[in-house]
């Protein structure tokens, strides 16, 4: 009886399997097959071996290492944040993690533009620390510009996740804990920090993934002089009409990202990203 | 001490966050056609906001796509995490990683592999973008909603059906409830990458169908119009009082007294 | 289940409205780049004419060239540069105009026409819509004016982080290309090779690559110089009385935006109508406000204020053009090397 029930309730998943055989399979062949041809349709290694050409190889050393600051500065940012969010008094929780969402619902071009002309060497920030009597900054342009702003994009998919594995831990294991004597520090160590990892792995995970393919805020806040991976085969799909070596590159990006996925999640299950 | 400390970090998040907002409000405002220039407070790109019919019509087209893939990406997503919680660990394991393969590449690939794969079936329209959409939508339902379903105990569903409740009473006393944070997490997400999204939408579209963010990139080499902050502008005050109301309006009382 | 309901009437919706474009109606899709055309101008066609316009935009030449290719969307009218004409012509994907039917054509300067040779050498396929060169926007505070006669001052150190370069691949070659003294569409492997070192000498100079944004990073006073479109600088004049033009000596390129219709044109009665209609003096004179680039249409210039007329950073005078160039489309191992040659010059240090 049961066996039955289970296996009406997978037909459930019907629908979506049709989909993504579809719509995500099937152009993932036409992804394949630009990758290991040329341009005039022979099969060649070249589009996926050309990602150890020297500048190629140089623009995702830098995606990586940028996407790594990235995911750790939202990771430092976000554990504070869902601590304090959760010390809120709970009715007015809903409210706030909403505040945090609401700015993305402002088109991102039309934010990053903003922080443009925030940074900008006559940029507002600079005026104000300028008023002040402080040494100006000059951040535009340069990979920190870059890695800021990726920052401000993709902090709430770290935050969310953590603030909801957060806000689902008992509290009554906190104050045992603190009954036995924990001080703050080994209660955030030893019960928190362990409790919340599936938050913090799925959250690594929205974060990494997009700073690592992410080309337009390198682009916009880059001033060009920041060239990303996910720059390079934008540029191959493009600019240079070349869809092999795009097709190519994005592959092999796509099995980095597999890579750093499968390695974090052998540390703990996907845990819940969401808002609610 | 902590608290005060807490609430200053919550303070100057907040303002991270909100800083380029209240740059694109001020900019609503700005009698000047360059960014760069402030030329004295006006509100004449509200009116003529009106007027344009291009953007109006580019806002209603993004307002239907993100709404109705996100609804039907809801759907679709939500049905298959029921369907792969009842599957063994492999199906789910297959289930969840091809959900990822959207995630994972660049949008522009996604976008181009799908532009290749409509168009050697139909025209492009606006029916190729939703389906794009949905198509990338889908994956953060299944994301937000599967640890819901892994949260759920499945003995009271299994009780309820013991106790002679047909399935869809059941599913809908018990594991609705239990979901429906995550569901509707899942569609707000999906919501939000929709309203985002440029590369998917430029090669998926047809010709004729703007959406705001195909307006705002394709006007970025000319000056992007005010009115686009007008819209924007108006559009966020929106959300914002929406989400006031139902957080501090009359219904949203009454909810706290029971 | 509501939602389901809701969904499928979403979904049902789509596909009407899907529908509803197949037919062969009245319709006219154009391509142009992003606002490049007064909206109204669009709708008083449409009101005029009954024909019901589809119209679409793309940020960079390559960008609708990819499209086009993919056999995405049928399009009866497209607007690009030059060179891309030029490539669409060669790929045979451009069908010939025909002038007879648009009589107002005359009121563009035959000139432009001339000029426009060097990518449609007969003048079949192509019809001038706006026009202006490559040079030097500069500060006139920060800058020593007698010193941007020569594009070598982009590479004087005083000016270090205060330099715009156009975050292209021909048109930065172009700078480094017309110092050498080379002609701007050189497909020596040498000469290239040599004007990408001297780009990656420059590049701890430059502030930053951009294409859209050099005007608001010069009017907000960012940087000293920038390497613009004519038109762009024109319209940088007008908000910062600080900024100058100049097209520097050893010459620069000259571009021109033009109409044609390709090989997928499905109505290209329509399209002829609506060429007509751009050559109007009312629509023209509405899409020179707008655009704000020199227009080759002569009845719209010589309507213009005298001052604006008489503005040389909008519109070019004639020896600054003859000493301009053309940008021609390369072949594709041409094409491979420079985009390989850039992509050093971007990642360098």
């Amino acid at each position: 009886m049961r066996k039955i029930r289970g296996l009406k309730r997978q037909l459930l998943a019907g629908p979506y399997l049709v989909w993504i055989a579809a719509f995500t399979l099937l152009p993932l062949m036409v992804i394949l097959y630009y990758a290991f041809t040329t341009t005039s349709g022979h099969p060649t290694l070249l589009n996926v071996t050309s990602i150890f050409a020297s500048v190629h190889f140089k623009s995702l050393l830098l995606s990586l290492e940028l996407a790594f600051l990235c995911t750790a500065a939202c990771l430092l940012l976000s554990y504070p944040l869902a601590l304090a969010l959760s010390s809120l008094k709970t009715k007015r929780q809903g409210f706030i993690v909403f505040i945090f969402i609401l700015p993305m619902w402002m088109n991102f071009m039309l934010r990053i533009l903003a922080w443009k002309m925030l940074l900008s060497n006559n940029g507002v920030i600079n005026m104000v620390l300028e008023a002040v009597g402080l040494p100006a900054l000059d951040v535009m342009n340069t990979p920190f510009a870059v890695v800021f702003c990726m920052i401000y994009d993709f902090l709430p998919f770290m935050a969310l996740p953590i603030y909801n594995s957060m806000s689902r831990i008992d509290k009554g294991i906190l104050e045992a804990a603190q009954d036995l004597g924990a001080g703050r520090a080994t209660t955030f160590f030893r019960i928190i920090l362990p409790l919340t990892a599936p938050g913090a792995v799925s959250g690594t995970i929205m974060v990494f993934v997009p700073a690592l393919t992410s080309f337009a805020i390198s682009d916009l806040l880059g001033g060009g002089k920041v060239l990303l991976i996910g720059n390079v085969i934008e540029q191959a799909f493009i600019q240079e009409y070349n869809w092999n070596l795009g097709s190519g590159l994005s592959l092999v990006l796509m099995v980095f990202v597999i890579a750093s996925m499968a390695l974090m999640n052998s540390r703990g299950d996907e845990g819940g990203v969401g808002i609610c | 001490m902590l608290k005060k400390l807490y609430k200053l970090y919550l303070v100057l998040i907040f303002l991270f966050l909100y800083l380029p907002i209240g740059v694109l409000i001020v900019l609503s405002f700005n009698d000047s056609k360059s960014k760069v220039q402030w030329g004295g407070f006006t509100l004449k790109w509200y009116g003529s906001l009106f007027s344009s019919e291009s953007i109006l019509e580019a806002f209603w087209m993004t307002i239907f796509i993100s709404l109705g893939s996100a609804l039907i990406a809801t759907v679709i997503g939500t049905l298959a995490a029921l369907g792969a919680d009842a599957m063994k660990k492999r199906g789910q394991a297959f289930l969840i990683g091809a959900a990822n393969i959207p995630l994972l590449n660049a949008d522009i690939v996604t976008g181009i592999s799908l532009m290749l794969l409509f168009v050697r079936f139909t025209r492009l329209g606006m029916n190729t973008v939703l389906l794009a959409h949905i198509t990338f939508n889908i994956p953060y339902v299944i994301l937000n909603v599967m640890p819901k379903l892994k949260q759920e105990s499945r003995t009271t569903y299994e009780a309820a059906l013991d106790l002679g409740a047909t399935p869809l009473y059941a599913f809908f006393k018990i594991t609705w409830p239990q979901i429906l944070p995550g569901v509707l997490s899942g569609f707000l997400m999906a919501m939000t990458m929709s309203l985002d999204d440029f590369s998917v939408t430029y090669f998926t579209k047809g010709a004729g169908v703007n959406t705001l963010s195909t307006m705002i990139y394709t006007e970025m080499r000319k000056g992007i119009r005010p009115e686009m902050y007008a819209l924007s502008t108006l559009l966020f005050l929106i959300a914002l009082t929406l989400l006031l109301i139902m957080n501090f309006g009359p219904s949203a009382k009454e909810k706290e007294k029971s | 289940m509501r939602k389901t309901c809701l969904a499928l009437f979403l979904l049902a919706a789509a596909a009407l409205c899907g529908c509803g474009r197949d037919g062969g109606e009245n319709t006219l899709t154009i391509l142009n780049y992003g606002k490049y055309i007064d909206p109204e101008a669009i709708e008083i066609f449409e009101d005029e004419t009954g024909i019901d316009v589809e119209y679409e935009e793309y940020i960079t030449p390559e960008n609708m060239y990819t499209k086009y290719r993919a056999g995405a969307i049928d399009y009866d009218l497209v607007c690009t540069s030059d060179y891309m004409v030029e490539k669409m012509i060669q790929e045979g994907e451009a069908l010939e105009i025909d002038f007879d039917a648009i009589p107002l054509s005359k009121n563009l300067d035959q000139s432009y026409f001339d000029f426009s040779k060097s990518f449609d050498p007969e003048n079949k396929y192509s019809m001038p819509y706006f026009f202006g060169t490559v040079g030097i926007l500069y500060n006139k505070k920060m800058v020593d004016e007698a010193k941007v006669r020569s594009w070598e001052i982009l590479w004087d150190e005083t000016y270090s982080g205060q330099i715009i370069m156009p975050d292209s691949v021909r048109d930065s070659f172009m700078v480094a290309l017309k110092i050498l003294g080379y002609s701007l569409n050189t497909t020596d492997d040498a000469q290239l090779e040599e004007a990408k070192e001297l780009l990656i000498r420059q590049k701890p100079l430059v502030y930053s690559y951009l294409v859209d944004e050099a005007q608001d990073e010069m009017i907000a006073e960012n940087a000293a110089m920038a390497v613009v479109y004519s038109g762009e600088a024109g319209l940088a004049l007008e908000y910062n009385d600080n900024l100058a033009f100049s097209v520097p000596e050893e010459g620069s390129n000259m571009w021109i935006d033009s109409w044609l219709i390709p090989k997928t044109a499905n109505h290209v009665e329509n399209a002829e109508k609506f060429l007509n209609f751009l050559c109007r003096e009312d629509i023209s004179m509405m899409n020179f406000d707008y655009v704000y680039y020199a227009t080759p249409n002569v009845k719209t210039k010589a309507a213009l204020d005298k001052s604006l007329q008489e503005n040389t950073t909008i519109f070019p005078p004639k020896e600054i053009l003859d000493n301009c160039e053309i940008l021609k489309s390369l072949d594709d191992a041409a094409t491979t090397n420079y985009n390989i040659l850039w992509k050093e010059v971007k990642a360098a240090d």
